[in-house]
């Protein structure tokens, strides 16, 4: 087999076994075509010279091994992703959750926190925030600290904008946030009601029991098995009549929980049933 | 020149195993011409990887399927890679091989200002397939593919863009044609014989 790559696949399964044993941060169940060019990317990015020395660096040095999750982790986001999803939240999921004296809400893989202020901003224009809960977690704790500040890049404000627009937001967004140079710094009062932790999906179990579990955009990248296993976790999470939302290419569909779930038209949220 | 191209065809490419297609600007009204001449019985997978507007997935599967008998869908993570069918990378999310022949989904930052990027699937196709696939970059207005087309020619794979002379928009082809090494250039009424030769 030809190998033409920095690293060749037998040395991305090598770092997988290092980073388990060292770290005990298991990968073993991500999608390897992903997963490698992540590992090349950063490989690439940090202008390593050898495999050799990549893989001492990231066994020894505590630092480096912070980056290397945080960088072969995807952590791209933005705030009212897919306007119809939020459309829906807004419309159905959250008034019918708005009937329970308290409402827990699991935003699993956060990462640097859009789609948490972007519910904050529905519960609250719901006039649901003050009796909602929402914990934000991500297996990587760097984007745990940028997601708890509430500042995001002022130059994506306009497509969040429309986003929000788009998905039946009735205010001006810009009351949202204050411009601080570059950054737009979010209202406090929207993260009061969050709580940021780590959280692995793979070793990690379950620590609550929610009536909203949203994880968009995470299952993409493990193997089936460690789909289904990560599908199990949320649903021994999730209250009777809870709902369940998975990014736009992701489905409940085939997995050993589906036949308790029922989906809510043609967004990817399903409800529990029984 | 043309017998020569030929050759190089038939004696390089004896087990396509798959045929991805990239394009941008200008390569819509290609595949829709190319693909009502294709065989009905291509012992390969086509993948199709085009930039386009998020939220038209749906239109593009249903223009493509109405040119041909093979069966046209979009390309889901973690699905089986089959001969004899066309897969579209969706919209806004980059399309990679798995060493099992499944496809993954990524939604990692944009490459060439793009997602689906062109290079990453090329790339990914590349490393699974090696020399048992085809890659064919068409009219486009980014140089997105061309890293891939490399890689692919690296991998011992082939190469083929649509003559940029033939091409609505012609940076994507000819920076191609300056940058790799590309095996075929096509004008777009030969690309139907092109690819069913290589069955």
């Amino acid at each position: 087999m030809a190998q033409l790559t920095a690293i060749s696949d037998e040395q991305v399964e090598i770092l997988i076994g290092d980073v388990l044993e060292q770290y005990g941060y298991d990968f073993t169940g991500y999608s390897r075509a992903s997963l490698k060019r992540r590992v090349l990317r950063l490989y690439g990015l940090d202008k390593q010279v050898s495999f050799a020395e990549f893989r001492y660096r990231i066994i020894s040095d505590n630092g480096y091994f912070k980056r290397f999750v945080e960088q072969i982790t995807v952590n791209v986001t933005e705030m009212f992703r897919d306007p119809g999803f939020y459309r829906t939240l807004r419309t159905e999921v959250l008034p019918n959750l708005g009937t329970y004296p308290f409402i827990r809400i699991w935003l699993a893989g956060c990462s640097t926190g859009e789609e948490a202020y972007s519910i904050a901003i529905l519960l609250k224009e719901l006039s649901l925030l003050q009796k909602s809960l929402i914990y934000a977690t991500d297996i990587n704790p760097t984007v745990l600290e940028k997601a708890a500040q509430g500042l995001f890049p002022l130059s994506q404000m306009k497509q969040y904008s429309e986003n929000y627009i788009a998905s039946g937001g009735p205010q001006d967004f810009s009351s949202y946030y204050s411009a601080n140079y570059s950054l737009a710094k979010f209202d406090s009062d929207l993260k009061e009601k969050m709580i940021f932790s780590t959280h692995n999906l793979v070793s990690d179990h379950s620590f609550n029991e929610f009536q909203l579990i949203l994880c968009r955009n995470v299952l993409i990248y493990f193997d089936r098995e460690l789909q289904y296993k990560v599908l199990q976790l949320f649903d021994s999470s999730l209250d009777n009549l809870g709902y369940l939302a998975l990014g736009t290419k992701e489905t409940v569909d085939f997995s050993p929980i589906s036949k308790h779930y029922k989906r809510l038209g043609t967004e990817k949220i399903w409800r529990k049933t029984s | 020149m043309e017998e020569n191209q030929l050759k190089t065809n038939y004696t390089l490419m004896k087990n396509c195993r798959a045929l991805v297609i990239g394009g941008s600007a200008g390569s819509l009204e290609v595949l829709l011409r190319v693909f009502p001449d294709l065989r009905e019985d291509l012992p390969f997978s086509i993948i199709i990887v085009v930039h386009r507007k998020q939220g038209t997935d749906f239109l593009l599967a249903d223009l493509i399927s109405k040119k041909t008998k093979l069966e046209v869908k979009e390309a889901e993570e973690k699905e089986k890679i089959m001969v004899g069918t066309v897969y579209l990378a969706p919209s806004d999310y980059h399309l990679l091989i798995e060493r099992d022949g499944s496809f993954s989904l990524d939604y990692s930052e944009k490459i060439n200002y793009s997602r689906p990027s062109i290079d990453v699937t090329f790339q990914s196709a590349a490393e699974v397939y090696e020399e048992g696939l085809v890659c064919l970059l068409l009219s486009g207005s980014n140089a997105d593919g061309v890293n891939g087309l490399i890689t692919v020619n690296s991998y011992g794979g082939q190469t083929a863009v649509q003559d940029p002379e033939s091409a609505q928009v012609d940076y994507m082809p000819a920076q191609a044609i300056a940058r790799a090494e590309v095996n075929r250039i096509l004008k777009i009424e030969e690309m139907a014989a092109y690819i069913n030769s290589l069955a």
